[in-house]
Parts: C-alpha cells; structure tokens; sequence
C-alpha cells in the first residue's frame, strides 16, 4: 500500500515537472522569423506586467514624467515636418520640458508622424518595443486615425491603434504645429493622471497585437519582442 | 576618528553643494544657448526633473556586467576629480582631499571615467557607442597635449603639483594670477578646456544626428540618470579646476560661483557661434597653435 502511495506520489511530482516546463515553454516567445542558428542571439522571454507605485509616489513620478517628455527623433512619414518647427524659436516646445533624443532607449514618447507604409510599420514596431517603459504614443494627423487620404491605398495602414497602443491622437491633415502643442499638454494631463498605461496594455493584449502586425508584416526577419 | 567623520561630512556637503551647482548651471546655461537662438528655452530646473524621470522608469536593458560598470566608473571618475580639488581656497569644508601631487592624480581622474565609458559602452554592443568612443578618445588625446603643457608651464613656475599650493602663490590682487602671470599657458589651457566640454566645435563625439549620441547610445533609464548625475559633477569639477588653476582660485563660494560661471558661459558663447569639426579637423587643430602654445609656455618658464 505504501509502495503504491509512493509510485503514484512520483506520477504527480513528474507529471506537475511536465506541465512547469509546458508553462515555460508557454511563457517563451517562438521567434520563428529568425534563422535557427540566429536564435541564440535574440531574447525570447515574453515582456511582463509592470504595475505602477501606490499613491503619492506615482503621482510624483507622473509628474516628473510629464514634465520631461522625450520625443524619439523618427520622422514616420510627412507629418515629421511639423516636429521641426516645433524646435524653432517660433514656437521652442523646450519650454514644456520637451526635447528629442535620437534613439529609442531614451526616449519615451513616439510621434507616429502621419501614414505608415507597411515598410514603415515594421520599423516603428522595433522602435516602439526598443523604448524603456512608461512609454506614450502620439498619433499625428488623421492617417493614423483611420488612414486618411491614404484610407484605400494597398500599402499603408488604416489604423495605428490596431498594431501598438496610442495614448493621444492629433486629427487633421496636416495639423498644425500648434495642434501638436495641444496634444503634448493633452498628453501631460493624462500622465499626471495615471492615464497613460499604453506599455501594460501592450503587454496584456501582446498576442493580439503580435497576431495583427504579422498580418500586415510578411517578411518577419526579426525577434517576436525586440527588446 | 571624530577628525575623520568631520571630513566625511565636510565632504558629502561639499558633494551636494557641486551637484546642485553643476546641475542649475546645466539648466542656466541651456536658457543661455535658447536667447541665443531666439527662444525662451527650457526650466532651469529641467535637468533634476530629467534624472528623476530617467530614475523613475519602470523598465532598463542592460547589456552585461561592464554596462553596469561603465556609469559607475564614469560617476568614480567624476567624484575623484572633484574630490581632490580645493573649491574654495582655505575653506574647512569646500577644501576636499587637496594634498601636494592633486594636480596629476585631478590629470588622471579626467581620463578615467572617459575609458571606464568607453569599456561600458562597448559591451551594450550597438556599433555607434564604440564609434563615439573612439572619436571621443582620440579627441581627448590631442586636447590632453596643450593641457599637459600649459599644467607643465605652472608647475614649472609655482615649483609645485600642488592645487592648493598654486592657488595660494596666486593669491593677494588679480596681477598674481596665471592667467596674467603665465599668459600663455593659460590660453593653451583654456583652449583645451574646450575640447573638455565638447561643445562645438569639438561636439562630434556625441554627434546626435550622426551617430546617435555616441558612447551612450545603449544607456537608458537609471543608467542615464547616473551619467547626468555625473555630468552635473564633472562639469562643477572641471571649472573648479581651471578657475584654480589659472584664475586665482576662490577664498569663498560667491566668488567661486561668478568666475566658473564666466568660464562656463566662456565654452558657451564659443559652442554657440562656431560649427562642428570633423575629429581629424579637431586633432590637427589641438595639435597645431594650442600645442605650440604650451611649448612656449613651457620654454618661457624653462629660461
């Protein structure tokens, strides 16, 4: 009797082994663009959940994220014209604690500036994913609404939201410099209210999101999460 | 052991009085840059909320053990120049650990945190830090010779290594100071600090539209906070050490403050009226009157 307890104790204790390493293999990422001897090279572990402090210390800390708004210096398509002036003592959006920085790692606002081609979309998915979380989207101009002028063309997309999540959308084609200025402070008075939990919703949605840019992205060469 | 607690505390107090001067400075002097071009610019206090935000960031990358290492041994290399510079000539507190051979060990301090970057850089494995370093090296190397000249030229003039010695030799009417003393090791000495502050036109270590920032590239949220930290620092310590060095020093903070500012604004006003050399440009340029500069200086001192 006690053989027969033990033997079926050691059934449940292979069996639980078994499903744990299903689970982790669940967790891991496929990467099934890259090449099998490139694998090695890339991440696989899936991006996690971070959840935001308690209280008055988020609060602080959305206020100083708000204040110190880095764009990611990636003009996506012709609204990138209306970015520059944005620098320009005409309108110097410096004063809001607004600056560029040229590469992803420290930036932590993207402006989809207009179309994405589908060329486009590929490029903006590695950047977005490279940026270190909290990270906020602005959808420029109505292309990134729902396509825009560009709404039946074969190779841009129709709707930016469907592929990474957008926190402010700008309406207009184009929308003036002045209009982007309203949707930074939009923008910041989000943040300061906790709002602005585009990366979670990122991560929580994650499959679907994956699902939808490899519709659209054919030739996938690269890792399933750049990080 | 009551001596030595004493001093610890002199100098953390000294350490954040430089940060936060280091950092309002950084703030002023962007504001200084936008009238130039014709805005109102930024806060002055955008730098503190830029490191809190960069601290703040729930998530980071990091490459390996020597990413880790690189912002630290930039923030040592910075806290070691600093804290072997007087501040403030015969203050308790603002004097730091000045002892007699400061001025090499502040030379070597300098180069320090520049190559523990440089191995932190490196290891983040993005093509574009190690291009930075290497224009960024190669650069420091050349401003490195009029400065050793014109640091030979004082030496050889006070007969000490020294900071504290120079700066009191220096002391009693601004007839004393190199600056009039030993004209020319002080011009071969500021400019190099030039090339030191890499504002134009020495800027194209970290190039931003050319290649992304340079050295940094990889380094993101506390590990940019660190470098910003630690530029806020270096900065304070550099013009501490020049002011010391060539300007008659500082026998209290006031005065302190208006002369690294004016040798601030001086790199700023420069930065924002000339365009950006090529590094080969900048190489032949420190190498050419600069250097020849220092050699006079040296010669002079030598006759």
């Amino acid at each position: 009797m006690k053989e027969s307890n033990m033997d079926g104790l050691q059934t449940t204790a292979t069996e639980t082994e078994q499903q744990l390493e299903d689970m982790a293999k669940e967790m891991r990422l496929a990467n099934d663009g890259l090449l099998e001897q490139d694998k090695g090279y890339f991440c696989d572990v899936r991006p996690h959940r971070v959840e935001p402090y308690k209280g008055i210390m988020e609060s602080f800390a959305n206020w100083a994220r708000s204040q110190s708004l880095w764009i990611l210096g990636f003009g996506t398509g012709c609204g990138a014209i209306e970015l520059r002036p944005l620098m320009t003592s005409r309108f110097d959006m410096y004063r809001y604690g607004i600056q560029a920085r040229p590469t992803p790692r420290q930036s932590c606002v993207f402006i989809i500036g207009g179309y994405a081609s589908v060329k486009t979309l590929k490029r903006i998915v590695r950047s977005y994913e490279q940026m270190q979380g909290p990270k906020f989207v602005l959808g420029l101009g109505s292309c990134t609404v729902n396509g825009g002028m560009y709404w039946d063309s074969y190779n841009t997309i129709n709707r930016i939201d469907q592929y990474i999540p957008v926190d402010v959308y700008i309406a207009g084609c184009m929308p003036r410099p002045e209009a982007l200025l309203g949707g930074f402070i939009k923008l910041k008075q989000m943040i300061r209210e906790g709002k602005c939990e585009g990366m979670n919703k990122y991560i929580d949605d994650f499959d679907w999101y994956k699902a939808n840019q490899k519709q659209i992205i054919h030739d996938w060469n690269m890792p399933d999460y750049n990080w | 052991m009551n001596e030595i607690m004493t001093k610890a505390w002199y100098t953390l107090i000294s350490l954040f009085v430089i940060t936060n001067y280091g950092l309002l400075l950084g703030g002023t002097m962007a504001r200084v840059r936008a009238k130039v071009q014709g805005r109102i610019g930024q806060p002055v206090w955008q730098p503190y909320i830029d490191i809190l935000k960069n601290n703040f960031k729930r998530t980071g990358i990091y490459h390996g053990v020597m990413f880790y290492l690189g912002p630290v041994f930039r923030l040592a290399g910075g806290l070691g120049t600093y804290l072997f510079i007087p501040a403030v000539y015969g203050s308790l507190v603002f004097s730091n650990f000045s002892f007699s051979g400061d001025l090499l060990l502040v030379m070597y301090f300098i180069f320090f945190g520049q190559l523990g970057m440089a191995l932190g850089a490196g290891q983040s494995g993005h093509p574009y830090s190690p291009l930075g370093v290497s224009r960024g090296l190669a650069q420091m190397t050349a401003f490195e010779v009029p400065f050793a000249l014109s640091v030979i030229a004082i030496a050889a003039q006070y007969q000490t290594l020294s900071i504290t010695e120079i700066v009191a030799a220096q002391q009693g009417g601004i007839l004393n100071w190199v600056a009039f003393t030993n004209p020319l090791a002080m011009v071969a000495g500021m400019i190099s600090f030039l090339g030191m502050s890499m504002g134009n036109p020495f800027s194209v270590v970290i190039a931003p539209q050319e290649i992304p920032i340079g050295p940094p590239t990889e380094m993101q949220s506390s590990f940019l906070g660190m470098l910003q930290t630690n530029r806020a620092i270096f900065n304070g310590a550099k013009l501490v050490l020049f002011m010391n060095l060539y300007f008659g020093g500082a026998t209290n903070i006031w005065i302190m403050v208006i002369k690294t500012f004016l040798i601030y604004l001086y790199t700023v006003i420069v930065d924002a009226s000339f365009p950006r050399f090529r590094t080969d440009q900048s190489i032949r340029f420190f190498l050419g009157t600069p250097a020849l500069i220092g050699i006079a200086a040296v010669v002079l001192q030598m006759l």
